[in-house]
């Protein structure tokens, strides 16, 4: 019964052409968050948490789909975390003080969260440029190598910081990290989920055209509309359930106070819409995605992970190659970087401590294999929600916090022993 | 029997066979010369100044036991090795060759006999491995290296269906199939086969021994290891035969017998050093 059961779940997932793995990880998520809602009578699945949720998730998730082709290419980054909180720190560095005593531009200047975040983007691709350089070229280890940057990173903090924070940001450069104003609102977030379904059929249908032209084997219509059927739902979905988590009633009042809004009885009821920081997650997957299956680069990581001798064989440049994940991974440390400060309103010495283990982690859940060539992007992102949504889930369970870690590191080898177990049995 | 056991005589000992004087005759150069080659790892000498040539239209049978060098010699030109002495020639030319990319450029192409496959990907892959088909705006055209591939495989090993497979999961057979398709797709004029049809059935044996008379009629060269003394008798205009690292000799191959260059492969002599008891001493 089991066999056959795992091969009807194969079968389906090869006409679908959806990856099995993928498959059973949004199971999993279903069954925490089902489990979570019955306990919580209810509060689990609410548009509240569940925005707060996809927000909280949001810069793990960023830095994940980086930490993908880390691992993809045989590669560990250890560093992550340090380097969020150098890069972030270096940021709110760059608004409050640089900016406005360099260019005389003030902390409400609409260039400045502009500059600050460009700086930091640079920055973080060239810290972590510089670790994958040593990593290809010096011929040390990865593992040792940001190590030696978490330290570093960590430690430049501390030196420069003296246990300052710095606060408060820029408030253009605030919206990054959420919040009811950090948020696309309802017309927004209705428009954008529109675009998406747009876009998600015309993708479904040129791949299906273009496959047919060439007189390859098709997925059959009922599976092509019932797959685009289910990511248009998941799409209007997510907004609706963002659209249905309105403003906080101060807030609200404050808001119709200053436009002259008259309040209607029973409170104004502004929806929040998507967060901008769920917004940047979405955009950081998209082109992560692109990068990782539709461009040369993405293809050569991929071939480093399977057989790194093959890589050199074929004449792929491997060293440009894993300098440059590294570097990428610099950037969306700077993006979670830039999230993170934005959200708190302040850059802390502790920023994006331990950051790196729950990156690590979900890039795993998510599906990515430590043996290498194995991993998604998709994946990782549905990683970091699973992560999130076991902390979250506990946190409303108010279970403590070392309670916390013990359930997320049982899951975590649990998950990655089932799916060895599953691999093995159908291979 | 007229075998030309000098290594270094072997520029004079161009083929004037019927099979391969063809083309050898309109092209006085060869196309690929190897000089004094020389590799070793600690203190194993791999490869011993070891110098060899390649006629367009020509198949060089590179013959030898277990370790006698000749992966190691094939992967100095491959640039896969490189060798610690020596000189490569292409079409008379002097060239250095650091990197894969190198011998690319020179129009070089590589079966090797580990086959270098990246497990984790599916055939087309694999065969445009580091030469991706690209279409507008630089995005890989999977369609495209999908449908080369299927032409492709439709010649090499007609049977072969699994084109969205990772190669881990394929036969030994299926992933030497991708292998060779992999060195066929890009116009080689100079081409490597290290064991290629080790891991083949009879079938796709027989597609690719008419895969390489068809290359070879259309002026490629080829060097062509083989453990298989038949194989090598039935597609080769000259066969070299290396032992401990040196060439014992090149020869025709209307020239001698198998028995002969089995006797060269396992004594290391050249043919007219071995007597007729050591040549019954191997059957
Ligand atoms: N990377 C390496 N490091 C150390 N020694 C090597 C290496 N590659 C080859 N050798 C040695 O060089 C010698 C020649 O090896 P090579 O692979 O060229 O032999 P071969 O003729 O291809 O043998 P086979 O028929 O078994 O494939 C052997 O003694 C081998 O042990
Ligand atoms: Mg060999």
């Amino acid at each position: 019964m089991q066999p056959r059961q795992r091969r009807s779940v194969g079968g389906f997932s090869r006409v679908i052409d959806v990856d099995t793995r993928l498959i059973g990880l949004i199971f999993g998520l279903a069954v925490i968050w089902i489990g979570f809602n019955i306990a919580s009578d209810g509060t689990f699945l609410s548009a509240r948490n569940l925005w707060n949720l996809s927000v909280q998730s949001a810069s793990i998730a960023i830095m994940a789909t980086g930490m993908v082709l880390i691992i993809v290419s045989r590669n560990i980054d250890l560093s992550v975390g340090a380097l969020l909180g150098f890069t972030g720190y270096t940021m709110a560095m760059a608004q409050t003080q640089w900016i406005p005593q360099g260019l005389g531009l003030g902390l409400d200047h609409p260039l400045t969260w502009v500059i600050t975040l460009a700086f930091g983007l640079v920055l973080g691709a060239i810290l972590g440029g510089i670790q994958g350089f040593v990593i290809a070229y010096g011929g040390v280890p990865s593992f040792i190598v940001t190590l030696g940057g978490l330290l570093v990173w960590r430690g430049l903090i501390f030196q420069y910081a003296q246990g300052q924070t710095i606060a408060p940001l820029d408030p253009t450069f605030r919206l990054l990290g959420g919040g009811p104003q950090g948020s696309l609102g309802e017309f927004g977030s209705w428009a954008l989920g529109a675009l998406a379904c747009v876009a998600i059929v015309i993708g479904l249908l040129y791949n299906r055209r273009r496959r047919a032209s060439y007189g390859f084997p098709v997925r059959p219509i009922w599976a092509l509309v019932l797959l685009g059927a289910v990511a248009i739902t998941v799409v209007l979905g997510g907004v609706w359930v963002a659209n249905s988590y309105p403003w906080p009633g101060a807030l609200a009042a404050q808001f119709a106070e200053r436009n002259n809004i008259p309040i209607p009885p029973g409170g104004l009821v502004i929806p929040t819409g998507i967060a901008y920081p769920v917004l940047i997650m979405i955009a950081v997957t998209i082109v992560m995605t692109h990068l990782a299956e539709r461009r040369r680069f993405g293809r050569n990581v991929y071939a480093i992970g399977g057989n790194p001798v093959a890589a050199v064989l074929s004449g792929i440049n491997t060293r440009r190659t894993v300098m440059l994940t590294f570097a990428v991974m610099g950037i969306l440390a700077a993006v979670s970087g830039a999230v993170q400060t934005a959200r708190l309103n302040a850059a802390v010495t502790g920023l994006g401590v331990q950051n790196e283990l729950d990156v690590i982690s979900a890039a795993v859940i998510g599906g990515t294999s430590f043996s290498g060539g194995i991993g998604t992007i998709p994946g990782a992102i549905l990683g970091a929600v699973v992560m999130q949504s076991l902390r979250s889930g506990m946190v409303l369970m108010r279970v403590d916090s070392p309670m916390q870690d013990i359930v997320v590191g049982i899951v975590l080898v649990a998950a990655v022993g089932l799916d060895a177990l599953l691999r093995r049995r159908t291979t | 029997m007229t075998a030309v056991p000098d290594p270094s005589a072997t520029p004079s000992s161009a083929p004037a066979s019927a099979s391969g004087g063809a083309a050898a005759a309109t092209h006085a150069t060869p196309m690929v010369e190897l000089v004094d080659i020389r590799v070793s790892f600690g203190g194993v000498h791999a490869v011993d100044g070891v110098s060899l040539d390649l006629y367009p239209g020509e198949v060089m049978g590179l013959v030898g036991g277990n370790g006698a060098g000749k992966s190691t010699l094939m992967r100095v030109l491959s640039g896969a090795q490189s060798p610690d002495a020596g000189e490569i020639r292409i079409n008379g030319r002097r060239v250095s060759i650091h990197n894969p990319r190198d011998a690319r450029t020179h129009g070089i192409e590589t079966i090797y006999q580990t086959l270098a496959l990246a497990d984790n990907l599916d055939a087309p892959a694999n065969v445009f491995l580091g030469r991706e088909k690209v279409s507008g705006f630089g995005t890989l055209d999977d369609a495209a290296m999908e449908s080369a591939t299927r032409e492709l495989m439709e010649r090499l090993n007609p049977r072969f269906k699994n084109f969205k497979t990772a190669v881990a999961s394929l036969s030994g057979g299926q992933r030497q199939s991708v292998a060779i398709a992999r060195a066929i797709e890009f116009n080689a004029t100079i081409l490597i086969m290290d064991e290629p049809t080790a891991a083949l059935g009879p079938a796709e044996t027989a597609q690719v021994r008419e895969l390489i008379r068809q290359l070879k009629a259309d002026g490629i060269g080829i060097f062509l290891i083989s453990h298989d003394i038949h194989d090598v008798f039935d597609l080769s205009d000259r066969i070299s035969v290396m032992h401990h690292g040196e060439i014992v000799g090149t020869v025709k191959r209307t020239d001698v017998t198998t028995d002969q260059v089995l006797a060269m492969i396992i004594l290391g002599k050249p043919p007219d050093e071995v007597t007729s008891e050591e040549l019954a001493s191997l059957h």
